[in-house]
């Protein structure tokens, strides 16, 4: 939802801490809760890779006896309508979240940033087509658009992540665009074409780099908000089918049960928002950095 | 350049744009690859016979050139007839017109929520201690980042099956309206906060601002009177912002709450592959977006007359 307002970084600040690293310097300044947000991401992404290892269970085994049964020392989050393990659906349940997050985040981006890039160093004429077409495409809110497109293609896990991933595209447009016009005439790239390198290499060697850094920064802040994006469109039932371990699906179910079985819904629901604020917290820190802000 | 030229610029830019989704929602009909006679007469299920499927091409029009249907389409819609719906038989529009009031009174009641909220929130936390700082873009950040089913779940869970203050669901009587509108309002809320409070604190750094305390006024007079007013330009520019998350929260919440509503229509259609009804939907919020800037441009040139001067 933040990335709806739109940001043009024009690199730090001078004198104010702008030469500081964006890697891992002034870690030992960092606040605590982004240290939990950080050790929660790598937890997420150690289940995302070998979620065999982190579930005590096998998140389709289904066995009618054990049913809604709350939280206790077995089960540690319960288990559900067909007596499967909740915390093991949650933990098979990440790969498909932080995929689609990234899946449509990266397609979002590469499509973006083509057309920025086109549009900041083509002709006016192509600038102007390709800026009125991203203002045609913003004018459509995100979760319609998605529909629509799920409503010509069909639903399941490739289609989400192009419903999704497209809503990003105008925004990423204008942006890399913006940023592409700010270094176009920076002294460094007069240099280069001055010093007779070919236009190519001055766009992949000094231009693209230097606008992509700020993106990159926003890119991680949108993750999160293609992660709630397709949560919610699997939470609508346009995901992946039922015994399929999704949060957004996982919730959809639960809601049936919530007078019976308010666990079946809140862990889910826990689940993505923290995965959210994690990323979000990691994502604005960078983007504070970026700025040169202090902490 | 006069302000008549610049308005009916602005004009024209916004008819470019409807002009534009039009043209998209036209080639999205036509190179998904369906075939749209198929889907008037109910699908691959419904297995029409040819001559049948003939005479439906004939009747809309669609064994015509492209050229010429894109020509009708655009005619069609500049009258505001938006089609029929493939499964409920009835104008697309007639559908809409039905169902839009539960959704106005929700996105209202939501939207004044959240600004209300984010009044009180950025006025009572700008320019305070680190400590109220830290509360309040933490419960900010896990606000805005929380998705609204998932709030609107957690207020179900709390008020309707645990507390049963509330209705967990129907669009009846105002009680009802109380959990949508909050589930809705709250990231929205969050989002506009941090930006007001932003601003605020901006207003508080001014020479007026000095001048005023100079003058002995309270904290209060001077966040109220003063910084505020000055402080909501922005928040003007996000209008077009706060409809599309309203719109689209709707979606989710009207299924949530099993209420009424635009976002309901448009979950069946898109269910029930009913395209007309959700390009009709999405042409028409399109159209709301296009008005709502439009207007939102000519108050900020009233406000701040500066910003014309570009």
């Amino acid at each position: 939802m933040s990335q709806a307002i739109e940001t043009v970084i024009v690199g730090p600040a001078p004198g104010v801490g702008g030469s500081r690293p964006l890697g891992f310097a002034g870690f030992t300044h960092l606040r605590p809760g982004l240290w939990a947000a950080g050790l929660f991401v790598v937890l997420l992404v150690i289940a995302s890779a070998v979620p065999q290892l982190l579930a005590p269970y096998d998140p389709l085994d289904a066995s009618a006896r054990l049913a809604f049964q709350q939280p206790n020392a077995i089960h540690w989050l319960g288990t559900d309508e067909n007596g499967r393990d909740v915390l093991s659906r949650l933990i098979y349940g990440v790969r498909s979240s932080l995929f689609m997050g990234l899946a449509a985040t990266v397609l979002g981006l590469a499509w973006g940033t083509l057309l920025g890039l086109i549009s900041g160093l083509g002709p006016r004429w192509l600038d102007a087509a390709i800026m009125r077409g991203v203002d045609v495409l913003l004018a459509f809110p995100d979760l319609l658009l998605a529909l629509v497109i799920i409503t010509f293609f069909g639903q399941g896990t490739a289609n989400l992540i192009l419903a999704v991933g497209i809503a990003g595209v105008p925004r990423y447009a204008r942006l890399v665009r913006a940023q592409t016009l700010n270094v176009r005439n920076a002294g460094y790239v007069e240099a280069a074409v001055t010093l007779g390198q070919s236009q190519l290499a001055v766009v992949l060697r000094h231009i693209l780099p230097n606008a992509f850094k700020p993106v990159l920064i926003l890119a991680t802040i949108g993750i999160g908000g293609t992660i709630t994006a397709g949560a919610a469109l699997s939470f609508l039932g346009f995901g992946a089918p039922p015994p399929a371990p999704e949060w957004g699906g996982m919730m959809a179910i639960g809601r049936a049960f919530l007078a019976n079985a308010p666990w079946l819904v809140a862990w889910p629901a826990l689940s993505i928002t923290l995965t959210v604020v994690s990323i979000s917290a990691i994502g604005r820190e960078l983007l504070r950095r970026s700025e040169g802000k202090p902490l | 350049m006069s302000t008549l030229k610049r308005i009916s610029l602005r004009l024209l830019a916004g008819v470019g744009v409807l002009w534009g989704a039009a043209t998209l929602t036209f080639l999205a009909v036509n190179f998904s690859g369906g075939d749209t006679a198929l889907a008037i007469l109910g699908g691959p299920d419904a297995l029409p016979t040819p001559e049948l499927l003939a005479r439906v091409r004939a009747e809309y029009g669609l064994d015509q050139p492209l050229t010429v249907q894109y020509g009708h389409y655009l005619a069609r819609l500049a009258h505001g007839d938006l089609g029929e719906s493939y499964r409920l038989r009835i104008p697309v529009l007639q559908a809409i017109s039905e169902q839009i009031g539960a959704t106005l009174q929700l996105s209202f009641s939501a939207a004044l929520l959240a600004i209300l909220l984010a009044l009180v929130c950025a006025i009572l936390t700008a320019n305070r201690s680190r400590w109220v700082r830290s509360a309040a873009s933490g419960s900010e950040l896990v606000i805005s980042s929380a998705p609204s089913f998932v709030i609107g779940i957690l207020l179900l869970l709390v008020f309707s099956f645990h507390w049963h203050w509330l209705p967990p669901s129907g669009s009846a009587g105002w009680r009802s309206l109380i959990l949508p509108s909050v589930a809705l309002a709250l990231p929205v809320a969050a989002v506009l906060t941090q930006l007001l409070r932003q601003s605020l604190e901006d207003t508080l750094e001014q020479p007026f601002i000095a001048m005023a305390r100079a003058r002995g006024l309270s904290e209060t007079a001077v966040r109220l009177r003063h910084a505020l007013r000055h402080a909501l330009v922005p928040l003007v520019t996000l209008a077009g912002f706060i409809f599309a998350s309203l719109l689209g929260g709707a979606v989710v919440i009207e299924l949530l709450f099993a209420r009424q509503g635009i976002g309901r229509l448009m979950l069946d259609a898109t269910t029930n592959k009913d395209v007309p009804m959700v390009l009709g939907v999405t042409l028409l919020a399109a159209t709301v977006y296009v008005v709502v800037n439009l207007a939102v441009d000519l108050i900020n040139r009233w406000i701040d007359p500066r910003s014309a001067q570009e």
